[in-house]
C-alpha cells in the first residue's frame, strides 16, 4: 500500500468516526467538535485528490468560520446535554427506509462506476484557482449571485427576528 | 548506511528541518517573554527580570521550571476531554503555522538532495495560515466553555467574537497583494518584492498593511485588544482555571501566535527574507552589515560584561560577547556570506515588528468592549474592503499585469 493510500483510510476513517460520534453525542458542544472533525478529514481527502484551494477553503469556511458560529451560539445559549427519546413512529416508518434506500442507490452507482479518482498532485494550483473564478464569475454567475441574495434574506430574517419585541 | 540515507532523505529532510524549526521558535517564544518584559519595564522606567542570571537571562528557565513542578488542580464539574483538549489544540495550531513560511531564498543542498528553505513548500501557503488562524478560535473558546466556571465562559465568548470579527478584516486586507501578484504562494509574494525597500508592498499597499497589523493584533489577543483576559473584569479570562504546564501552553501559543504574524508582517509587507538594499554591485557592502552588527554587539557585550556587578555575569556575558564576534566572522567568511543573508534579514524583520508589538503594549490603553466591535466592524472592515476595490480597480485599468 502507498503512503496516499494509508492516507486516505486514515482520512476516511476520521470523518465517518466523526460523523458517527456526531449522531452518537448528547452534548451539543461533543457534536459540533465531531463535526470539525469531519471537516477537517474531508479537507485532507480533498488534499490527497490534489484539489489544495478546495481544501484550504472547506477548512477556512467550514471548520473556521460556519463551526466557530456554531460552537460560539451552543456557549451563549448554554446549552446543555439532549435527553434520549424514544425514536419518532415518522421516522421509524419512513425516515430509515429512505435512508436504506438512498445509501443502497448511492453505493450502487459508486459500485458501478469505473471512473478512476485522481489522486496525487499535477493540476497546477494557480491554473485551478484562476479556472474556477472565471466559472463561478461566467458560466455560473446566475446561481452564483441567486445563492448570495438567498444568503442575504436569511440574515434579514435573523435579524428581524432578533429585533423583534416579545 | 548510505543507501538507507539516501532512499530516505526526504523524509530525513522533513523531520531535520522540523526539529531545527519547532527547537528555535520555542526557544525564541521563551525569550520573547524576557525581551517582552524587559522592553515594556523600561519603557515604563523599571528594570524588568534582574535577580536570575545576568539582566535576567536565564529567567525564562526558571518560569519554565517553575511552570512544570507547580500544582496543576482540576476544577469541578469540568468537560474533562474538551478541558484536556483546548491547551494541546492552543499550542499545536499555534505552532504549526511557521511549517509554510519561507525563511530564506533559493535552495540548499542536505544529504545530496536540494530542498527549500522552509519546513513545506505550498502553492496556497497563504491560505494555509488563513485556515490555521481560523482555527486557533477553538483552543480560546472551548478553554472557556470547558472550564465550568462563569469568568473563563465569558472570556471565551467574547475572544470569539473578537476572533470572528477581525479574522474578517485580516484576510481582507491580504487581497490587494494577492491581486497584485496573482498568488497565494509566500515564496511568490516574497520574490516578487526583490530589489530593495522601494519594492516592498507596505507602499503600494499600505492601507491594507494598517489594517492587517491592527486586526493581527486583535487576531493574537493582545493589547490594546487583550479582552479575553482583563484582568480587572475576567479574572485571567479563558485560562482562569487552567495552572501549571496546561497555563504554560496556552501562554506559548499566545507568543507563538506573535512570532507567526510578525513573520506573516515582515514576509507579506517587508520583503521577507531580502534585504532591504537593491542587490546591485554598489551595494555589495550591505553583505557585511550581519557580519558587522554582530561582531559590534558581541564588543559591547564583552566591554560590559567585563564590568558586570555579579561575578557569574562577569564569566557569562563576556563569553556570549566572544561567541557574538565569533558569529560574525564566520558570517564574514565569503562560502556563507551570500547564505546568511535571507535569514539574517528575515529575523532582524521579525524582532522589528515585535518590538512595535510590545511598544504597543507599552503605550495603548485596553479598548472597552463596545468600541473593539464597533472599530472591527464599522472601520476596519470597510477601510480593507475600499483597499481591495482601489487595488482591483488599479490592477484592472491602470497597471493590467
Amino acid at each position: 500500500m502507498s503512503a496516499e493510500t494509508i492516507l486516505f483510510f486514515v482520512l476516511a476513517a476520521a470523518a465517518l468516526g466523526g460523523a458517527v460520534n456526531l449522531i452518537a453525542q448528547t452534548h451539543p458542544i461533543h457534536s459540533a467538535l465531531s463535526l470539525i472533525v469531519v471537516m477537517v478529514a474531508l479537507a485532507g481527502i480533498y488534499l490527497l485528490l490534489g484539489a489544495e484551494l478546495l481544501a484550504a477553503v472547506q477548512i477556512i469556511v467550514y471548520a473556521g468560520a460556519i463551526m466557530v458560529l456554531f460552537v460560539f451560539i451552543i456557549m451563549l445559549l448554554n446549552a446543555g446535554e439532549e435527553e434520549r427519546t424514544q425514536i419518532s413512529r415518522a421516522a421509524t416508518w419512513i425516515g430509515v427506509p429512505f435512508a436504506v434506500i438512498l445509501t443502497a442507490l448511492l453505493g450502487w452507482r459508486i459500485w458501478l462506476s469505473q471512473a478512476p479518482v485522481y489522486a496525487g498532485p499535477g493540476v497546477e494550483m494557480v491554473r485551478a484557482t484562476r479556472e474556477l473564478s472565471k466559472m463561478l464569475f461566467t458560466s455560473y454567475v446566475f446561481p452564483f449571485e441567486l445563492t448570495s441574495i438567498l444568503i442575504l434574506v436569511a440574515i434579514l430574517g435573523a435579524v428581524v427576528l432578533a429585533k423583534r419585541d416579545f | 548506511m548510505s543507501d538507507f540515507l539516501s532512499a530516505n532523505a526526504g523524509i530525513l529532510i522533513a523531520v531535520i528541518k522540523v526539529l531545527v524549526v519547532v527547537l528555535l521558535l520555542l526557544t525564541g517564544v521563551a525569550y520573547i517573554t524576557w525581551f517582552e518584559r524587559k522592553v515594556v519595564a523600561h519603557m515604563q522606567a523599571r528594570w524588568g527580570p534582574e535577580r536570575v542570571g545576568p539582566h535576567g537571562l536565564l529567567q525564562p528557565l526558571a518560569d519554565g521550571a517553575k511552570f512544570l513542578f507547580k500544582e496543576d488542580p482540576t476544577p469541578a464539574g469540568i468537560d474533562r476531554f474538551v478541558y484536556f483538549l483546548a491547551p494541546f489544540l492552543a499550542l499545536s495550531l499555534s505552532l504549526s503555522s511557521i511549517a509554510v513560511i519561507p525563511l530564506g531564498p533559493g535552495q540548499i543542498e542536505i544529504f545530496g538532495q536540494r530542498t527549500w528553505l522552509s519546513i513545506s513548500e505550498l502553492n496556497i501557503s497563504l491560505l494555509v495560515v488563513f485556515a490555521i488562524t481560523a482555527l486557533s478560535v477553538y483552543g480560546v473558546a472551548l478553554a472557556g466553555w470547558a472550564s465550568n466556571s462563569k469568568y473563563p465562559l465569558l472570556g471565551g465568548l467574547r475572544s470569539s467574537a473578537q476572533m470572528l470579527s477581525y479574522e474578517l478584516s485580516l484576510t481582507m486586507s491580504v487581497v490587494g497583494i494577492v491581486l497584485m501578484t496573482n498568488t497565494f504562494s509566500l515564496r511568490d509574494i516574497v520574490e516578487d518584492q526583490r530589489g530593495g525597500m522601494l519594492h516592498w508592498f507596505v507602499w503600494p499597499q499600505i492601507i491594507g498593511f494598517v489594517c492587517f497589523f491592527v486586526s493581527a493584533l486583535a487576531e493574537t489577543n493582545r493589547v490594546p485588544f487583550d479582552l479575553p483576559e482583563a484582568e480587572t473584569e475576567l479574572v485571567a479570562g479563558f485560562h482562569t482555571e487552567y495552572a501549571s504546564f496546561k497555563f504554560a501552553m496556552f501562554f506559548m501559543a499566545e507568543y507563538a501566535a506573535m512570532v507567526t504574524v510578525s513573520f506573516m508582517v515582515s514576509v507579506l509587507f517587508f520583503g521577507g527574507y531580502y534585504s532591504p538594499f537593491p542587490n546591485t554591485p554598489g551595494f555589495h557592502w550591505t553583505w557585511y552589515l550581519p557580519a558587522a552588527g554582530a561582531a559590534i554587539g558581541g564588543v559591547l557585550l564583552l566591554l560590559h560584561g567585563l564590568r558586570y556587578h555579579t561575578a557569574f555575569g562577569r564569566v557569562v556575558l563576556p563569553v556570549l560577547g566572544l561567541v557574538l564576534i565569533g558569529a560574525g566572522t564566520v558570517c564574514a567568511l565569503p562560502a556563507v556570506i551570500e547564505f546568511v543573508q535571507g535569514p539574517f534579514w528575515l529575523v532582524a524583520k521579525v524582532v522589528a515588528v515585535l518590538f512595535v508589538y510590545v511598544w504597543t503594549r507599552g503605550t495603548l490603553p485596553r479598548f472597552r468592549y463596545d468600541q473593539l466591535m464597533n472599530f472591527g466592524w464599522k472601520f476596519l472592515l470597510p477601510l480593507s474592503l475600499a483597499n481591495v476595490l482601489v487595488t482591483s480597480a488599479i490592477v484592472a485599468f491602470v497597471a493590467p499585469r
